[in-house]
C-alpha cells in the first residue's frame, strides 16, 4: 500500500551549504508524525521541498504513490498536500470567510468560474463558515485578516490548510509566537484533526510533540538522525545529548 | 446581482449627464473612453497586482485595428469594435508571459518596452498606419446599421457610454466571482495562493488577456468616434496618464477608473485651454503631491468609503 | 565601419556617465529615479545658458554643470526623495515621472521646445585621421573625459574609505548602519554625485545626443536598459552595458534604419526575461 507521503534521497544545497542531506521519509495515511530538531537543522527547508516552493538537487517525492518531484506548488496542493507557514502567510486584505472560501472553491474546481458571483455559491460559503466556526472564528468571519489578533490568525492559518481537504497536512510550528494563554486552542485543534489526514508536525514545544505524535523523526544538520516511537526517541542517548538535553524546559 | 443604491445613483448620473449637458458631448465621450481604459488597467493593477507602464500598447492595437478595419471596408462599428478588442486580446495573451516573472521593476520595464516596440512598429510601417500623419480615411457606417454618427456627437456619446456600461457589468461579474477572488489572493500573497491550489500564472495570463481586450475596446472607441488614429495612441504619455487616472480615483474597487477619468478630463479641459505646457506641469505636480501624501492611503480610503456605503444597505461588517 | 564603432563607443561612454548615477541610486537606495534624465537635461541647459547668455567658455561649463546639478540633487534628496525610500517601486515611478513632467513643462515654457545648439570651442571641432579612420575630435575628447571619469569612479570605489562604505551600504544598508556607517550621509553624497554626473553627461552629450525638452523621456528607456542589463552592483556592469548599447544603437541606426530602435527594445525585453537581475550582476544580487 502506498504511503501518503514518501521521499527518497532528497537533497538540497545552497551553494556550499548542504541544507538537506539524503532524506528518506515515509508517512502513512492517517499518521501523526512529528519532525523535531535544533534551530537551523533544515526543517522548514524540508517542508519547502515537500511542497514545491524549493526544487531539490536530487531525490524524489511521492505523494500517494505518484511522483510529484517536478510538480509546481499549486499542483501539489490540488493533489492533496497542504501546509501552514511558520510565519503567517495570509491575505491581509481578505476576510477569513473569503480566505477559506477560496480554498474550498479551488478544491471544488470552481476557481475558473468568472460569471456567477461567489456570494451565490451558498454551499461553498456554508462549508467555509462551518469550518471557521469549528476553529472558533465564527465572530471574525467578515473582519479583514490584517485586523485580527495574532492567535486568531494562527488558527486561520491552519483552517485554510484544512479547507483544501488535504490527505497530507504539513504543520510548520503552528504554536509559534502564540501567547501562553491561547496555546491550548491551537493544541486542541491539532489534536482534533481528522483521522484520515496524515499530519507531519514541526514543533519546538515538546508538550505538543509528545502528546500528539505517534512517530518522531529527528533532523540534525539536514539529515535524519533518528526515527521511531516517542518513547524510544526520548530515551535515545544520542538525541538527548544533541537536542533534548539542551531544550530542558520542553 | 444585488447592486447597492450608490451604484444605481452613479449610473443614473452617468446617463443623465449627456442629457443635461448637450453641448459637452465630445468631452463626455472622451471621459467614457478614458474610463474604459482606466477600468482595464484597474483589473490589472487593482485586482491582480500587475504594474504596467505600457498599457497603451493594447489601447493602440485596438485603435489601429478598428481604424484599419473601417478604412478597408468593415464600417459597421460594433463588429469592428469586437474584432479590434479580440486583436488586442491576442496581443495581450502573447505578451502576458512577460509579466509573470520578475519584480515590479522588471514588469515596469518590460511593459514599457513592449509599448515602445509597438510604437516603433507603427512608425516604421507608416504606409499601413499612416505614420506620424495618422491614419486617414476612417469612415464609420451606422451602428448596427441603425444609428448614424452625427456631427454633434450624440450617437458617439451614447455608443461609448453603452459600451462602457456593458463592459463594466461584465467586469463586475468577474471581480465578484471565484476567479476574481483568486486574483485578489494572488495579488495579496502569491505564495499562500499557490499553497491553496491557485494556478497563479494561468489566472494572471487570463486577466492580462481580458484587460488587454478592454483596453483595445477603448482604443477602438476612440478610433471610431473620432474617425482618426495617430501614433499618440501608443505614446508613453497615454500609459502614464491612465496610471494617474487610477491614482486619482483609487484602484481596487472598479469605480476608481471611472471617477478618476472624469476628474482628469475635467481638469484637462479646464487647464489645457490656458497653455499645453501648463497642463503637463499640473499633471506632474498632482502626481508628486499624491505620492507624497500616500497613494495607498488614498486608494484604501476610497475603497473603504465605498465598502461602507455598500455595507449600509446590507448591514454587513466591512470586508 | 570603424568610424561607426568609434561613434558608438563615444555614445556608449556618454550613456555610461549619464546612467551610472541611476545605477548606484537604484542599487544603494533601491529607488527607481526616472527623473534622472531631468538632471541630465538640466546640465545641458545650464551649459547652453552659461555659454549663450554669459559667454562662459565651454570647458568651464562642464564642472559648473556638474556642481550645480549635484547641488540640486542633494537638496531634492534630503527634502523629498528621503520620504519615499520605503515605498513600493510604483510610488517611486509615479513620483519621479511627475517631477519629469514638471521639469519638461517648465523648460518648454521658459526656453522653448526647439533643439538647443552648443557651439563647441574651435579646438574641439573637426575631424582627424588616425590609422586611416576618420574620427571626430569632439568624440575623442568625450571618450577621453568619460574614460578618465570611469577610472576615477572605480578608484574611489575600490581604494577609498568612502568607497568601501558605499559598497557596504549597497550590499546591506541595515548591517552597514549597525557597523556605524552613516548611511544617510552616504545616500545624500552618492545621490548628489550621481546627479552631478548626469548633469555633466547632459552637458557633454548635448552635441551628440541633442538637447530639447523631450530629452528626459526620450532617453529614460536607455538609462533603464543600461541599469537593468548592467546590474547595480558594480561600475563595470553598467559600463559594459552602455558600450554595448551605444554601439548597437549607432550601428543599428546606420545599417538597419528601418528597425534600429525596435531591436534595442526587443533585446532589452529578452535580456530581462532571461536574467531578471541583469547580465552582469553577481548571483543573488538585487
Amino acid at each position: 500500500m502506498n504511503a501518503a507521503l514518501e521521499t527518497m534521497g532528497l537533497r538540497k544545497n545552497f551553494g556550499a551549504l548542504a541544507a538537506t542531506r539524503d532524506v528518506s521519509l515515509r508517512i502513512d495515511a492517517g499518521a501523526r508524525h512529528a519532525l523535531i530538531g535544533p534551530n537551523g537543522a533544515g526543517k522548514t527547508t524540508l517542508i519547502n521541498l515537500l511542497t514545491g516552493v524549493l526544487r531539490p538537487d536530487g531525490g524524489r517525492i511521492l505523494l500517494d504513490g505518484s511522483d510529484v518531484t517536478a510538480l509546481a506548488p499549486h499542483g501539489r496542493a490540488r493533489r492533496g498536500m497542504t501546509r501552514t507557514f511558520q510565519i503567517n502567510q495570509l491575505f491581509a486584505e481578505l476576510t477569513p470567510l473569503e480566505t477559506v472560501a477560496l480554498a474550498v472553491s479551488e478544491r471544488r474546481g470552481l476557481g475558473r468560474r468568472w460569471w456567477r458571483p461567489l456570494a451565490a455559491h451558498a454551499d461553498v460559503l456554508d462549508e467555509a463558515a462551518g469550518l471557521l466556526a469549528r476553529f472558533g472564528l465564527a465572530e471574525s468571519l467578515r473582519t479583514r485578516v490584517g485586523m485580527l489578533p495574532y492567535g486568531k490568525q494562527r488558527l486561520l492559518e491552519i483552517a485554510v490548510a484544512i479547507a483544501s481537504g488535504p490527505r497530507v497536512l504539513l504543520l510548520d510550528e503552528p504554536a509559534a509566537g502564540v501567547p501562553e494563554d491561547e496555546r491550548h486552542e491551537i493544541l486542541s485543534i491539532v489534536a482534533a484533526l481528522p483521522d484520515d489526514v496524515a499530519v507531519l508536525l514541526i514543533e519546538h514545544d515538546m508538550d505538543l510533540v509528545f502528546s500528539f505524535a505517534r512517530r518522531i523523526s529527528v533532523l540534525i544538520d539536514g539529515a535524519l538522525f533518528v526515527e521511531g516511537r516517542p518513547e524510544d526517541v526520548a530515551r535515545d542517548a544520542r538525541v538527548r545529548e544533541v537536542y533534548l538535553g539542551e531544550a530542558g524546559r520542553g | 446581482m444585488v447592486a447597492n443604491r450608490w451604484e444605481w445613483a452613479f449610473w443614473l448620473v452617468a446617463i443623465a449627464v449627456p442629457l443635461l449637458f448637450p453641448s459637452k458631448l465630445l468631452l463626455i465621450n472622451e471621459i467614457a473612453i478614458l474610463a474604459l481604459f482606466a477600468l482595464s488597467l484597474d483589473l490589472l493593477l487593482g485586482y491582480a497586482g500587475i504594474v504596467s507602464l505600457g498599457h497603451a500598447a493594447f489601447f493602440g492595437v485596438g485603435a489601429y485595428a478598428a481604424g484599419l478595419l473601417a478604412k478597408h471596408g468593415m464600417t459597421e462599428p460594433v463588429s469592428g469594435l469586437v474584432l479590434a478588442s479580440v486583436t488586442a486580446a491576442i496581443v495581450g495573451f502573447l505578451t502576458s508571459f512577460l509579466v509573470l516573472r520578475g519584480s515590479d521593476l522588471t514588469r515596469l520595464m518590460v511593459t514599457m518596452g513592449v509599448a515602445l516596440m509597438l510604437l516603433e512598429v507603427a512608425n516604421r510601417f507608416d504606409t499601413i498606419t499612416g505614420g506620424a500623419d495618422g491614419l486617414q480615411g476612417v469612415t464609420m457606417g451606422p451602428i448596427l446599421g441603425l444609428f448614424r454618427f452625427d456631427l454633434f456627437g450624440r450617437t458617439a456619446c451614447a455608443y461609448s457610454l453603452t459600451t462602457l456600461l456593458l463592459l463594466f457589468l461584465i467586469a463586475r461579474r468577474i471581480v465578484r466571482s471565484p476567479f476574481g477572488l483568486s486574483l485578489r489572493a494572488v495579488k495579496g500573497n502569491r505564495l499562500r495562493a499557490t499553497a491553496v491550489g491557485v494556478p497563479a500564472d494561468a489566472r494572471l495570463v487570463a486577466i492580462y488577456t481580458i484587460a488587454a481586450a478592454y483596453a483595445g475596446a477603448a482604443g477602438a472607441l476612440l478610433a471610431q468616434t473620432t474617425q482618426f488614429v495617430s501614433l499618440d495612441v501608443l505614446d508613453f504619455h497615454r500609459s502614464a496618464d491612465v496610471l494617474l487616472v487610477l491614482v486619482l480615483g483609487g484602484s481596487g474597487y472598479l469605480y476608481g477608473g471611472l471617477i478618476g477619468a472624469a476628474i482628469f478630463k475635467l481638469m484637462q479641459d479646464g487647464l489645457a485651454a490656458v497653455t499645453p505646457q501648463y497642463w503637463q506641469f499640473w499633471i506632474g505636480l498632482v502626481l508628486v503631491l499624491v505620492v507624497l501624501v500616500g497613494r495607498e492611503r488614498l486608494s484604501a480610503a476610497a475603497a473603504r468609503l465605498w465598502a461602507r456605503l455598500a455595507r449600509r444597505r446590507t448591514g454587513e461588517q466591512p470586508s | 565601419m570603424l568610424t561607426i564603432l568609434f561613434d558608438g563607443l563615444a555614445y556608449g561612454m556618454i550613456l555610461f556617465v549619464l546612467a551610472c548615477g541611476l545605477a548606484v541610486t537604484l542599487g544603494l537606495m533601491n529607488f527607481v529615479n526616472l527623473a534622472h534624465g531631468a538632471f541630465a537635461m538640466a546640465g545641458g541647459y545650464i551649459t547652453v545658458l552659461l555659454m549663450g547668455r554669459l559667454g562662459v567658455p565651454f570647458l568651464w561649463c562642464l564642472p559648473i554643470a556638474f556642481a550645480a546639478t549635484a547641488l540640486v540633487g542633494a537638496v531634492l534628496e534630503r527634502t523629498l526623495y528621503v520620504h519615499l525610500y520605503n515605498r513600493p517601486h510604483l510610488d517611486h515611478v509615479l513620483f519621479t515621472i511627475g517631477l519629469v513632467f514638471m521639469a519638461v513643462a517648465a523648460i518648454d515654457y521658459f526656453l522653448g521646445a526647439q533643439q538647443q545648439i552648443i557651439r563647441l570651442p574651435p579646438a574641439l571641432q573637426g575631424r582627424i585621421e588616425v590609422f586611416g579612420v576618420s574620427i571626430g575630435i569632439y568624440r575623442l575628447f568625450v571618450i577621453g573625459v568619460c574614460g578618465a571619469l570611469v577610472v576615477i569612479l572605480q578608484s574611489i570605489l575600490a581604494f577609498t574609505r568612502f568607497g568601501s562604505r558605499l559598497r557596504a551600504a549597497v550590499d546591506d544598508a541595515r548591517v552597514a548602519r549597525g557597523l556605524g556607517i552613516d548611511v544617510n550621509a552616504v545616500f545624500a553624497l552618492t545621490f548628489a554625485v550621481g546627479s552631478g554626473l548626469a548633469g555633466l553627461g547632459g552637458a557633454l552629450g548635448a552635441e551628440i545626443l541633442g538637447l530639447d525638452p523631450t530629452f528626459p523621456l526620450k532617453f529614460m528607456i536607455y538609462f533603464l536598459i543600461v541599469v537593468t542589463v548592467g546590474g547595480t552592483t558594480s561600475i563595470t556592469g553598467p559600463f559594459l552595458a552602455s558600450i554595448l548599447l551605444g554601439v548597437a544603437d549607432v550601428a543599428g541606426k546606420y545599417y538597419m534604419p528601418k528597425v534600429g530602435a525596435f531591436v534595442i527594445y526587443a533585446l532589452m525585453v529578452g535580456v530581462l526575461l532571461w536574467r531578471p537581475h541583469g547580465l552582469f550582476t553577481r548571483r543573488g544580487a538585487r
